[in-house]
């Protein structure tokens, strides 16, 4: 079943296009990067997802009915970028607030915030106000009161900025078994690296538009470039100039060679072992999903960015 | 409709658990009384004494000229028009020879001016002058006589009553004055107190981009609405609490008092009432006899009800109209004050037209003002102990009454399509003309 449909879905304000006819599906259970620089209109689509905007044109389904933000919105989690929490409230109180607002009762969400913060050992911190918090002891309390309702969409604005690796990684166990559990995740990021770990699907956007969408294995196959690492015993001097391959990068010890159309991997395995080179190690390079991008958005006033990444 | 109740009662318990509202609670009466004590202490310790040089032409005014402890006169014969502040006087009075079946004009020059009751003083003080010098002259009544019948004519005292049919309100303007003063006063400093709250607290929700992960999962009609209800049954315990607090104040006040004062007030009362008055005739007696009974001063009852649909109405009114520019201003102080203008302006004529209509109730300008949304919070309040139905009738109120429901309607409603919008409006330097667009284009 289909989570969530978003259909040509465009948004346009005074000046510009921040999102132009979009569309994608979501599986359930699924988790989903969606990829792009800052201004790219990543925040405009979440925020006609969560309901916040109604799009200009287009149309988005939510568990493949029409969505309807009042009535969904109790399906979906959604953590913005910049932390929404009142700063004089105190902890335990507001995320039993915010979680009555998704239409919990009282007792229940109390229940569910014991339970999370156990979990994530905050339950001293129950009397604590928001503005007496770390900034990551605020983004643990925010990611809480994003999933305590149990929503089927989980939609993360950025989670990690903030976060010591400890924590990041508490989170990430957080995010794979809600995934396991049938949530599906939209992840929204710039960090590219943090995704291809944790994502099993991508879409990029620039400027408003989609520019690549798939699996992250199969965007890399899509443009990986025929390279490949050889690790050899010794590396020789002369006698590579073939038709079989280039070489691209001399390392100690390794060679990355781009092999020539037509050509297999088992081809320049063949060719070494024929010269009696021993082969200690053979890898195909896949490029990163930053290369891929950058690849994607040469020229234009976004790239310059990525390089500096 | 839940949710609006959810967010109400968020609002209003982290409200009224601040320590800042608690003290604020007990403090402000304090220095509100504290304020009062201290302005008519200054106000008594004050009382100016004016000394007044005369020049007189015609030669009778230093017989007739009647000094006291708050104008002295001085006709020293060496004092003239550059010399008198020397001489230690604040002002010069130089009378011409009046002739008679003429008005001739006398001056005043003065170093300090003296105040408006006091040029009043000093005008009655000349006139009484030329009438007594008059009598003298035209008569051959004495001049003791004349003096003792001045002394002995301060016989008759004015009590003021509003007619209602079968019985009559003893009226007292000092006191429908000071009530209604002191509502104006009130409305005035809680439709501020709490209309700026609503907008701090707005304000603070969308920097804090709460208003993000609210508005996701309620309309931002609710969140606007309750917010403005938790604020405003915050600014109602407050109210109930100094209430409270000032008749609670007044009870351990009258044990302190003594059995004498008692006796007095309780006689004033009885003399007040209209069939008190002790040999009256028959004829008399039954030329007043509707009037039977009467109550006492300021109909507190209606004053009370209506002071609460009042401060509700028109903080309703206002306190959405601040929610509207704090969900437009970003982070800059600066644009929620002059956003804040157009809203306080009509705040601030509406207590200069409260200070007059306490004094004339039934002037066109209070009457009109009271009847107006913008301004009848605070005006019709000023008014309204002055007496319903005599100087505020039935139509009066019900129009206003009527008028503010309908008013605080439409501010409401205006407030909260320009709500929907600014709230997730970051970066945007707001207008009223952009807000204008957001309230009324098409969605």
């Amino acid at each position: 079943m289909n989570i969530l449909e978003v259909k040509e879905v465009r948004k346009t304000f005074a000046t510009q296009t921040a999102v132009d006819k979009v569309s994608f599906t979501l599986g359930q259970g699924s988790i989903f990067g969606l990829l792009g620089p800052n201004g790219a209109g990543k925040t405009t689509l979440i925020r006609m997802i969560t309901g916040i905007f109604y799009p200009d044109s287009g149309s988005i389904f939510f568990q493949e009915r029409p969505f309807a933000a009042l009535k969904d919105s109790i399906h979906i989690g959604y953590m913005p970028e910049e932390r929404g929490l009142y700063k004089r409230m105190k902890i335990g109180e507001q995320a039993i607030y915010l979680a009555q607002l998704k239409g919990m009762s009282r007792s229940e969400a109390t229940r569910k915030v014991r339970e999370w913060f156990a979990r994530f050992e905050m339950q001293s911190w129950w009397n604590k106000k928001v503005e007496d918090l770390s900034k990551g002891m605020g983004q643990k309390l925010q990611f809480v009161t994003t999933v305590l309702h149990q929503p089927r969409l989980i939609i993360l604005d950025e989670p990690f900025s903030g976060l010591d690796p400890v924590n990041a990684n508490l989170i990430k166990e957080e995010i794979y078994s809600l995934a396991h559990q049938g949530a599906t995740i939209i992840f929204s990021t710039h960090r590219m690296e943090q995704v291809e770990e944790i994502c099993d699907h991508i879409i990029l956007m620039n400027q408003g538009r989609k520019i690549l969408d798939g699996t992250v294995a199969g965007v890399k196959q899509e443009f990986k470039e025929n390279e490949f690492r050889i690790g050899l015993d010794s590396i020789p001097s002369s006698g590579l100039d073939t038709d079989l391959f280039e070489v691209v990068e001399r390392q100690d010890g390794h060679l990355v060679v781009k092999i020539a159309g037509g050509h297999r991997p088992n081809d320049v395995l063949r060719f070494f072992i024929d010269r009696g080179i021993g082969i200690t190690s053979f890898t195909e390079i896949l490029p990163s999903l930053n290369e891929i991008f950058i690849k994607l958005v040469e020229g234009t006033s976004t790239a310059r960015q990525f390089h500096s990444l | 409709m839940s949710k609006i109740w959810l967010i109400t009662r968020r609002e209003y318990l982290t409200r009224v658990r601040n320590k800042t509202f608690i003290l604020s609670t007990f403090l402000f009466p304090a220095v509100i009384i504290l304020f009062i004590v201290g302005s008519v202490l200054i106000q008594t310790q004050s009382r100016s004494h004016a000394r007044i040089a005369v020049i007189d032409a015609n030669g009778y005014f230093k017989d007739y000229l009647k000094g006291d402890s708050s104008i002295t006169f001085d006709f020293s014969p060496g004092i003239d028009t550059a010399n008198y502040a020397a001489r230690g006087c604040t002002a010069v009075l130089i009378i011409p020879v009046l002739p008679q079946g003429k008005i001739t004009d006398y001056r005043l020059k003065y170093k300090t001016q003296l105040s408006l009751a006091g040029t009043d003083d000093l005008k009655n003080r000349v006139n009484d002058a030329i009438v007594d010098h008059m009598i003298y002259q035209q008569t051959t009544i004495s001049r003791g006589r004349l003096d003792s019948i001045r002394n002995q004519s301060h016989i008759g005292n004015l009590h003021t009553f509003e007619d209602q049919g079968k019985t009559a309100k003893a009226s007292n303007q000092t006191m429908s004055f000071v009530v209604g003063y002191v509502s104006g006063i009130l409305i005035y400093i809680l439709t501020f107190i709490y209309g700026a709250m609503v907008m701090r607290g707005v304000m603070e929700e969308k920097t804090n981009r709460i208003a993000e992960v609210v508005v996701s999962s309620v309309k931002p009609f609710q969140l606007m609405m309750g917010k403005i209800t938790g604020i405003g049954a915050v600014g109602l315990t407050q109210f109930l609490m100094w209430v409270i607090l000032v008749v609670g104040l007044t009870v351990v006040a009258q044990g302190f008092l003594s059995a004498e004062t008692w006796r007095t007030v309780q006689h004033a009362q009885q003399a007040s009432q209209v069939g008190g008055a002790a040999g009256q005739t028959s004829e008399m007696a039954s030329r007043v006899a509707k009037l039977d009974s009467a109550v006492s001063s300021v109909n507190l009852g209606l004053t009370v009800v209506l002071f609460l649909f009042y401060f509700i109405g028109g903080y309703l009114f206002y306190s959405a109209l601040f929610a509207a520019v704090g969900s437009a201003v970003n982070e800059d102080p600066q644009e929620a004050q002059s956003l804040m203008m157009p809203i306080t302006l009509p705040v601030v004529f509406s207590f200069i037209i409260m200070t007059i209509a306490v004094q004339e109730p039934t002037g066109p300008l209070a009457v009109w003002a009271s009847i107006i949304p913008f301004s009848s919070p605070i005006v019709m309040m000023a008014r309204i102990p002055a007496g319903v139905p005599g100087t505020v009738p039935y139509w009066q109120l019900g129009l206003s009454m009527l008028l503010l429901i309908l008013g605080f309607l439409g501010t409401v409603w205006l407030a909260g399509r320009i709500y929907r919008v600014g709230i997730l409006m970051y970066g945007k330097k707001p207008t009223w003309k952009v807000m204008w667009k957001w309230a009324f284009r098409e969605s």
